[in-house]
């Protein structure tokens, strides 16, 4: 073979050979590591699959935060005014997280259909709401309090 | 009256930036030398209207004018004075016209410093970034005018910036990495020019090398500032997040750092040429896909000020057009400007070659995961969201199979080396690094696997390195003549190395030891952790300019020995009432100690608090700043100096035959 094809045949191995690598490791990467986001309300008619990672998105409902005395452990409930999930996180909220607010969830569903969270993501401003919690409110047909901007 | 001042300079640059656009780019096709030479002054006009407007928007910020409805939305009269200038690009329409402003500045420098240029090649790439300005300055015009009124009903006050912005870390911030994002477009407009001249030479790569390396350095050090503006600030003292925006950001610079190593091969070997334009067309491109991305509201982030889908599609045609019109001239003109010189397998050329595979690859699946959740998302599948645990399996692999090469690199040959010269030259490097990856990681406390992995790699890295520096001085003879002897461009590349390996090791070692507790603390409580004492001493009540805070103060020791007060914030603002942690950071080079406040638990006034242990954390960012440095030395090589001197030869001539 000539020596010029030669070198532009192993080239083209090479960069074959590489590319199954590089595309191995976005399969194995993306396995697993990514999660579904589910408004409420489908969490509620159980189209959540439980014990898999997923996120869940709404209002935090008024008067639904319940603090541990000893530990770190919150309780709190996310609602899109058509369903509310009971939401377990042991851990530091983030600063813009309250009641009356949006914040998505992300972790597991139990059996019991609470939400054991593994983070919690509130707003980072005062006129901002994350699209998929402005999203899902919209959907249930319900305002939410804090319009986003 | 400021603010109209502002604006209609805004328009007179738009208007300057048009004819930057058409006149020079006819005058090249025409061969009308006085069209081509009115390129730099027109350059310069666009970046004295961008100023003007500029310093017009600064001064109603600074005049708490809160007619304009940027000021009463984004700044407030407690707000103090560095924080009103800073708070002019922490909205969207600010930071929109500081993008204007650094994208009139790199065309005015081109213009300035770009004079040994044929003016043909000079009158081309003006009029490409004259195009770019025509884009985002009329983006910034037709849908987000900074400067426009609340008339009637300007309110008595502002509602105020962001607290998260109001930190000197924003300050600095955007500016260095608009400076690296827009830099790009230099390199952009010199691939555009060279396609449309049918001019790709080692020349050609001689001019951009200098302008992307710089670009390159300020993007770096850009993230860097991000990164550490994000673990000091955001009060969960992690560093980087492989949040989309982070993504947007990073994209370029690994396009870019590809594009920093080809332009090496192109000027050196004149190989890579259409390869080397394609990556400076991508690199800008994915410097305005992470424009789009920010800006678009596409992306929960602290960066997306707001939801405007007019300025989502705007930039998203302006980007169709420019990759489409770029890739369509890419088509039509590279298989003429393609080269016809070889090179061995074991060269310098494969190494380099290798080095754009990987950082392609890792580019395209960091994109691939950043865009994947907007895919599916318009595709109507669902809202996914693609976590930290996908970058790392895909990234992490790549990178430690870049850095043997990385080793390899400095010592090869350019077109022809041999292997057994490499294993001569490299059994020493090879069984230092071995000797320490076995030993190092027991300094750091215990034997970690990942930890050996990175010194291993690091190490090689920097033995290889030392050893090139020795035999290069070693071949003049003399120490002090010898060292002097070694280029700017080359302790550019010794420097950047010897970054990427401090950053590997930061980031291996505090990825893997370091020691985070989140727990709940009243005064008096004492907690230990990796060997330091902490001591909740007490709780008070300060007041700030603008801003109210419970601070809790904490005494660290070591052995008996207090060797740190830190008193971390809980801010609460006044004009918006948001809450803000203010974290409390024992700096070191060797460790962080970290402590933030989360919030009030339980009735005995205690506070859930966050302790962090974090070694050789700050190792990563200075990896980074000396990979910045390195990029700006490179630009003091003789080389490009010479050619300064040697710019006497007749530009008409050289239009004419070009």
């Amino acid at each position: 073979m000539h020596p010029v094809r030669k070198q532009r045949l192993y080239l083209v191995l090479f960069l074959v050979a590489f590319s199954s690598i590089a595309i191995g490791l976005v399969v194995y990467g993306l396995r697993g590591n990514i999660n579904l986001f589910f408004p409420p309300a489908e969490v509620a008619a159980g189209k959540a699959p439980l014990g898999q990672s997923i996120r869940v998105g709404g209002m935090v409902v008024d008067g639904s935060i319940q603090r541990s005395e000893h530990n770190l452990e919150v309780r709190f409930e996310l609602t899109d005014y058509a369903a509310t999930v009971p939401v377990i996180y042991e851990g530091i909220l983030p600063d813009l997280f309250d009641e009356g607010q949006g914040a998505v969830a992300s972790g597991q569903l139990n059996a019991d259909g609470v939400l054991v969270a593994s983070e919690v993501l509130a707003k980072h401003d005062e006129n901002y709401m994350p699209p998929e919690v402005a999203e899902a409110l919209e959907r249930s047909g319900a305002s939410p309090g804090g319009n986003s901007k | 009256m400021i603010a109209e001042i502002g604006h209609f300079a805004l328009i007179l640059a738009l208007g300057l930036s048009l004819c930057l656009a058409v006149v020079p780019a006819w005058g090249a096709w025409r061969r009308n030398v006085a069209a081509m030479a009115l390129a730099p002054g027109l350059a310069i006009g666009m970046l004295v209207f961008v100023s003007i407007s500029f310093a017009c928007l600064a001064t109603v910020f600074l005049q708490d004018d809160f007619s304009v409805a940027l000021v009463a939305n984004h700044s407030n009269s407690l707000l103090p004075d560095i924080y009103k200038f800073s708070a002019v690009w922490g909205n969207h329409e600010g930071s929109l016209l500081l993008w204007v402003l650094i994208l009139a500045l790199w065309t005015a420098a081109v213009a300035v410093f770009s004079s040994q240029l044929p003016l043909v090649m000079l009158a081309r790439v003006l009029s490409v970034m004259g195009g770019v300005g025509v884009g985002f300055l009329s983006f910034s015009l037709l849908t987000s005018n900074p400067f426009a009124r609340l008339l009637p009903g300007a309110p008595a006050d502002g509602s105020d910036l962001n607290p998260l912005l109001q930190d000197p870390g924003l300050i600095i911030h955007p500016p260095l990495l608009y400076m690296g994002y827009v830099g790009f477009s230099v390199a952009f407009a010199f691939a555009i020019a060279a396609l449309l001249g049918g001019r790709l030479d080692a020349a050609w790569a001689r001019w951009s090398r200098p302008w992307t390396n710089i670009a390159w350095a300020f993007l770096s050090l850009g993230i860097m500032l991000g990164s550490w503006w994000a673990y000091y600030e955001l009060g969960w003292g992690g560093w980087w997040f492989w949040d989309p925006v982070e993504n947007a950001s990073f994209m370029p610079w690994l396009a870019g750092t590809a594009l920093v190593h080809s332009l090496a091969v192109t000027e050196k070997r004149g190989l890579f040429k259409s390869w080397t334009v394609l990556l400076a067309i991508f690199a800008f491109s994915l410097s305005l896909l992470g424009t789009f991305m920010v800006r678009s509201g596409v992306l929960t982030s602290v960066h997306a000020f707001a939801t405007d889908p007019a300025r989502g599609m705007y930039i998203l045609v302006f980007l169709g057009i420019v990759v489409g019109g770029s890739l369509t001239l890419y088509a039509l003109r590279a298989p003429a400007v393609s080269s016809r010189v070889g090179f061995a397998w074991v060269s310098r050329e494969t190494l380099l070659l290798a080095n754009n595979v990987v950082f392609l690859v890792a580019t395209l699946t960091v994109l691939f995961g950043t865009l994947f959740p907007l895919i599916m998302d318009a595709l109507g599948f669902g809202k996914y969201s693609v976590g930290p645990p996908y970058f790392n399996a895909v990234f992490v692999p790549l990178m430690a199979l870049l850095t043997p090469f990385m080793g390899l690199g400095p010592l090869s040959r350019w077109k022809q080396d041999s292997g057994a010269r490499w294993q001569r030259e490299l059994l020493v490097p090879a069984l230092v690094a071995l000797g320490c990856a076995v030993t190092l990681p027991w300094l750091g406390g215990g034997f970690n696997l990942w930890v050996a992995l990175a010194v291993l790699l690091a190490a090689w890295l920097v033995v290889g390195l030392a050893r090139d520096v020795i035999i290069r001085v070693k071949r003049v003879g003399d120490l002090g003549r010898g060292l002097r002897r070694l280029a700017p461009s080359y302790w550019g590349m010794v420097l950047a190395h010897l970054g990427f390996a401090m950053a590997l090791i930061g980031i291996v070692a505090t990825s893997q030891y370091s020691i985070e507790h989140d727990l709940k603390m009243t005064p008096g409580d004492t907690e230990t952790l990796a060997g330091y004492e902490f001591r909740f001493v007490a709780l008070e009540q300060k007041r700030g300019p603008n801003y109210l805070a419970s601070e809790a103060q904490f005494e660290v020791s070591q052995g008996g020995e207090v060797i740190a007060r830190l008193a971390p914030q809980k801010r609460r603002y006044l004009a918006g009432g948001s809450m803000m942690t203010e974290a409390a950071i024992d700096p070191g080079l060797f460790r962080d100690l970290y402590v933030a406040m989360g919030e009030p638990v339980g009735s005995d006034g205690g506070w859930a608090i966050r302790l962090h242990y974090k070694p050789m954390v700050r190792w990563m960012w200075l990896g980074a700043i000396f990979m910045a440095l390195g990029g700006f030395a490179t630009v003091a090589d003789r080389r490009y100096r010479q050619q300064r001197g040697a710019r006497t030869a007749p530009e008409v001539a050289h239009a004419g035959a070009a």
